[in-house]
């Protein structure tokens, strides 16, 4: 037996003699979820309180982009409803009063800063409002929150690689600095997810993402929240289950 | 003069002795890292890990053996395991600039969780 390992790792290190010192392995490192979900069955995206930009709809978009992403990436049963108008209620029907300060309200249509979307909060407060929605719905984790997808611009000078050829036909590549306009949009979303059964905030984690084109790119804005998202919603996906990562690292001899 | 000749062996044999045994320790370290790299490329990543730990149980100033361990860790999702490997190897061998780019990756990944 001894000397079968010893033959083999003579083998192996003769391997290693022409392997060369690195070896590129590929690995995938599971993420474990900041949130114990194990004791539901169930998951309900209530909807958002939304503002910013009126081309696209970042209550409805964002409920229906969680809800086929959970329903591929987790475990639980993802409960098919329409996203509740949150700030309208809020608005017109009281939901939250009493809960938090009585910061005045700006019309969802023209909310336009994170200020404004946090004078919506006082409804995440509301226990009551959140253990009732639970239980018509079978005690599910929900998750709801604010939605902010503004568009942006910013102006300054940026630098650029600028091919050229010489006279020998040799091609060239000279970083230059340029003075640019670029516009796009910034995505703040804050996802807080309730307890069905208690009405009781669990976790709550907020994200900004950014984009810019050239200006005379005209990248359509629901094109640019999907972008956004894209980069954000493993994070999301993370808190509830795990998720891999891959990648890869390099082995040394 | 057969007692200083005898003399002269000892002390020579005394004298050599600690560097042979770092060579014997580095190879027997070594085996095991390549073991674990064979292993590991076929997906077998808990006897890759077991052998480096080895590794680095035989010959703690192997950094290599450190980096391997650390890349083995992160793959179980055993961050606190992988940062503590990957700074031992840094400690060892810090203008290692595969063992500081698989750190910085790793890090990337451990900001994100931590967010």
């Amino acid at each position: 037996m001894s000397a079968r390992v010893a033959s083999l790792a003579t083998v192996l290190l003769g391997l290693a003699a022409c392997a060369g010192p690195y070896q590129e392995v590929s690995i995938e490192t599971p993420l474990q979820p900041k949130l114990d979900v194990s004791s539901f069955n169930r998951i309900l995206i209530a909807g958002f309180v939304a503002g910013g930009s009126q081309d696209v709809d970042a209550n409805i978009e964002t409920a229906r982009l969680l809800r086929s992403q959970l329903r591929n990436r987790s475990d639980l049963q993802v409960i098919e409803t329409d996203a509740l108008a949150l700030a309208d209620l809020v608005m017109e029907d009281g939901l939250g009063d009493g809960f938090g300060d009585a910061v005045p309200l700006t019309e969802p249509t023209a909310i336009t800063e994170e200020q404004q979307l946090e004078a919506y909060e006082r409804v995440f407060a509301d226990i009551g409002f959140w253990r009732q929605l639970g239980e018509e719905h079978q005690d599910p984790l929900i998750v709801t929150g604010t939605v902010l997808f503004v568009p942006h611009s910013r102006e300054g000078f940026v630098t650029q690689e600028q091919e050229s050829y010489d006279s020998f036909g040799r091609r060239r590549v000279v970083p230059t600095r340029a003075y640019r306009e670029r516009t796009g949009y910034v995505l703040s979303p804050k996802f807080i997810f309730i307890d069905g059964r208690t009405g009781a905030t669990l976790y709550t984690e907020s994200h900004r993402e950014e984009i810019l084109y050239e200006a005379e790119q005209n990248t359509p804005a629901l094109s640019s929240y999907f972008e956004l998202m894209d980069r954000l919603l493993p994070t999301f996906l993370s808190a509830l289950s795990t998720q891999t990562i891959r990648g890869t690292r390099v082995l040394l001899r | 003069m057969r007692n200083v000749t005898l003399g002269m062996g000892l002390v020579l044999a005394l004298a050599t002795t600690p560097a042979v045994a770092t060579v014997d320790l580095r190879s027997d370290a070594k085996q095991q890292v390549e073991f674990g790299i064979q292993v590991a490329q076929r997906g077998l990543w808990r006897e890759a890990a077991y052998r480096w730990q080895r590794a680095v149980e035989i010959d703690p100033s192997y950094a290599a053996a450190w980096n391997n361990l650390a890349i083995a860790h992160e793959h179980s999702g055993d961050f606190a395991g992988a940062r503590e490997a990957y700074e031992r190897a840094l400690e060892i061998e810090p203008n290692n600039t595969t063992i500081q780019q698989n750190f910085d990756l790793f890090r990337e990944i451990n900001e994100r969780t931590s967010r």
